[in-house]
């Protein structure tokens, strides 16, 4: 049994991301499709599968494009705009092609007490690039996130699924190179 | 002073796995609770006094008699894993260590109130505490101990896993019904109570992850033992998720009614490099703010935290020292609320959004003196005026603040800078 069975799970791991769904229509592979229909047999009907197979839609094709809402949307026999409407609410639905590593400070009380300005700056300026931007090299995306229930490592972030803290400027200035040199 | 009965097991090597979690006797209050009559276990949980962690408070074991005994429609259980509240942590310790007594709980739970269906709602953010319980989940399929026909006599039980993907109302229990269906996360106008109408059209109980995985230590040791800690109106230990600026910060279980005193200077080392404690929000950042004083005279208990004016709450405390601005500290808590808010009320919507930017505009020294009364007053006009209590958690702690530190609130006014952190955030320039 492994206790932390990473990769085969649904969550929003850019490592194993396509960004080519851009401008092409767009399908789920056939290992996606079967772990589609074992979703569906979870739910009562096929509405109450959105978010899971948003995120399926998101690790598969890296984010959600408009080719992707339609896509899902036929799937599940739903209107374009519902799924539209989903996606918007939400924060971890991605409307545009992500950073391999996408790093989101936690601004919230508990991580700013403890100098999460000063970690957003120190990052701000190691990546090159503001809230909500992705480097030229579509190496890194930063975001600022609210908290992450993780406020006994404050300052923390989330990394992909990871969180990482408590952080310092110095620290997040290695973090940003280890990760640069395994990215390469 | 900590008495671990939900963190018993934290600690102990792979104490995720079901192999380690039967070592300890996991899974051997299922057997027992399938040869008690279900009601029986409704009443040993009214008797217990277990109140729901989530937030509210409310007894456990009273919820679920509400929901009906004979029902035509299949019955839910949601647990609410979103843990969004700021300050709060407790659940993603007992996901990532302990989620097989997670599972346990769920399966008495569901057997005590006739309950056909489960769904772990856990926020998207979570990596490893949605790894472990999706895991455990597994685990427990294969073993028999989820699936159907679990007592011999017929009772089915499926158990899902659901990721949120990022959104604080997702918490409240109407939201997280509605996600769950696949919609916007945007609270339900109560009543109708999910115990009668909840998700898809059933009934249904939405109970916080320490609530159900108090269940198995419950029905192992009964509600005489139960009450043992804790006081009277508040039995039992409560997870309490300490931050901020104390030295040792972590999750503490401790019983109901220890002084607060106790658990920020002795259990968790006292402030740091030997600093006063200016303030503490003790039960998350939605219930009004205490001084220092205060927080230092305080009892940990429901009772003794509503006569001090603020909440139990959801136990995430947040400890800040005497060089933390009060203005700064609220201007942060408010930008979260006007991003939270799903815009379905007028008061919420637009209320978080005001006195957000103006308690921005008077952390950065350019608010006016009437600001502080109009501040008072957009928040008398958001409380009990909307259809969840998001708006109430943005306004209850606003008041507080001005209450409890309006001398500091008054001195940024003109000032053209914070008085006390000698500069000013500016918020509303970065605001975006
Ligand atoms: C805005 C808002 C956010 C909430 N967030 C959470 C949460 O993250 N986790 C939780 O268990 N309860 C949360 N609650 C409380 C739930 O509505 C509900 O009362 C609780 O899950 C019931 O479980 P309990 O009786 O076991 O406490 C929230 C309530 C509100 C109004
Ligand atoms: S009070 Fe706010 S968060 Fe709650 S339903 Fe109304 S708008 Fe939405």
């Amino acid at each position: 049994m492994q206790p932390y069975a990473k990769p085969n799970l649904d969550i929003a791991g850019r490592e194993a991301c396509h960004v080519e769904s851009m401008g092409h229509s767009v399908a789920f592979s056939d290992a996606s499709m079967e772990r589609f229909r074992h979703l569906l047999t979870r739910y009562p009907n096929k509405q109450a599968a959105l978010l899971p197979t948003l995120w399926m839609a998101q690790q598969e094709f890296g984010w959600i494009s408009t080719e992707v809402i339609e896509y899902v949307s036929e799937l599940l026999e739903l209107p374009p705009s519902h799924v539209y409407g989903v996606v918007s609410f939400y924060t971890m639905y991605y409307r545009k092609p992500m950073g391999k590593y996408h790093i989101q400070l936690c601004t919230n009380l508990s991580c700013m007490l403890m100098g999460g300005s000063t970690v957003l700056d120190a990052l701000q300026e190691k990546l090159g690039i503001g809230l909500g931007e992705t480097t030229a090299d579509g190496m890194f995306s930063l975001d600022e996130v609210e908290c992450l229930a993780a406020c006994e490592m404050a300052p923390c972030c989330q990394m992909n699924d990871e969180y990482h803290g408590p952080l310092t400027p110095e620290s997040v200035g290695r973090f940003v190179d280890e990760l640069r040199a395994r990215g390469k | 002073m900590e008495i671990k009965r939900l963190t018993k097991n934290f600690g102990n090597p792979e104490s995720w796995t079901l192999a380690a979690y039967e070592k300890t006797g996991g899974y051997q209050m299922v057997k027992k609770a399938f040869a008690m009559d279900p009601e029986a276990i409704i009443e040993l949980v009214k008797q217990s006094g277990l109140r729901g962690r989530g937030g509210a408070g409310f007894p456990t074991g009273m919820k679920w008699g509400f929901v009906p005994k004979q029902s035509d429609k299949p019955k839910y259980l949601c647990v609410n894993a979103d843990e969004s509240e700021p300050g709060t942590f407790k659940d993603r310790y007992l996901l990532e260590h302990d989620p097989h007594a997670l599972v346990e709980g769920i399966i008495i739970s569901c057997w005590a109130v006739g309950i056909r269906y489960a769904y772990i709602y856990i926020r998207g953010e979570f990596g490893l505490p949605y790894y472990r319980i999706e895991a455990a989940v597994k685990e427990a399929y294969e073993k028999g101990y989820l699936g159907s026909n679990l007592n011999g006599k017929g009772f089915d039980l499926d158990v899902t896993v659901h990721r949120g993907a990022g959104a604080y109302i997702c918490g409240e229990e109407t939201g997280l019904i509605e996600s769950l269906e696949g919609k916007k996360g945007q609270p339900r106008l109560k009543p109708p109570f999910p115990a009668v109408v909840g998700v898809f059209g059933c009934p249904t109980v939405v109970n916080n992850v320490e609530t159900i995985q108090s269940i198995p230590w419950i029905i192992e040791h009964g509600a005489e033992e139960y009450r043992k800690a804790g006081t009277e109106k508040s039995p039992g230990t409560k997870l309490f998720s300490v931050s901020g600026h104390v030295k040792r910060p972590g999750v503490y279980e401790i019983p109901l009614g220890l002084p607060c005193k106790t658990l920020v200077h002795d259990l968790c080392g006292g402030i740091i490099d030997g600093k006063r404690q200016k303030a503490n929000i003790v039960g998350g950042s939605s219930v009004p703010i205490l001084t220092g004083e205060e927080a230092d005279n305080v009892d940990l208990d429901y009772e003794s935290l509503a006569a001090a004016g603020t909440m139990l709450g959801s136990g995430g405390m947040i400890v800040m020292d005497e060089d933390t601005c009060m203005v700064w500290a609220l201007a942060v808590l408010l930008k979260f609320y006007a991003h939270e808010s799903c815009g379905q009320c007028t008061p919420c919507r637009e209320g978080t959004g005001w006195i957000r930017n103006l308690v921005y505009r008077l952390e950065a020294g350019d608010g006016k003196r009437e600001d502080l009364d109009k501040l008072l007053s957009i928040t008398g006009n958001m409380m009990g005026t909307t259809i969840c209590v998001l708006a109430d958690a943005a306004a209850m702690p606003t008041e507080s603040f001005i209450k409890k530190f309006r001398a500091e609130f008054e001195a940024h006014v003109g000032a053209g800078r914070c008085p006390i952190r000698g500069k000013s955030a500016h918020f509303l320039a970065h605001a975006h």
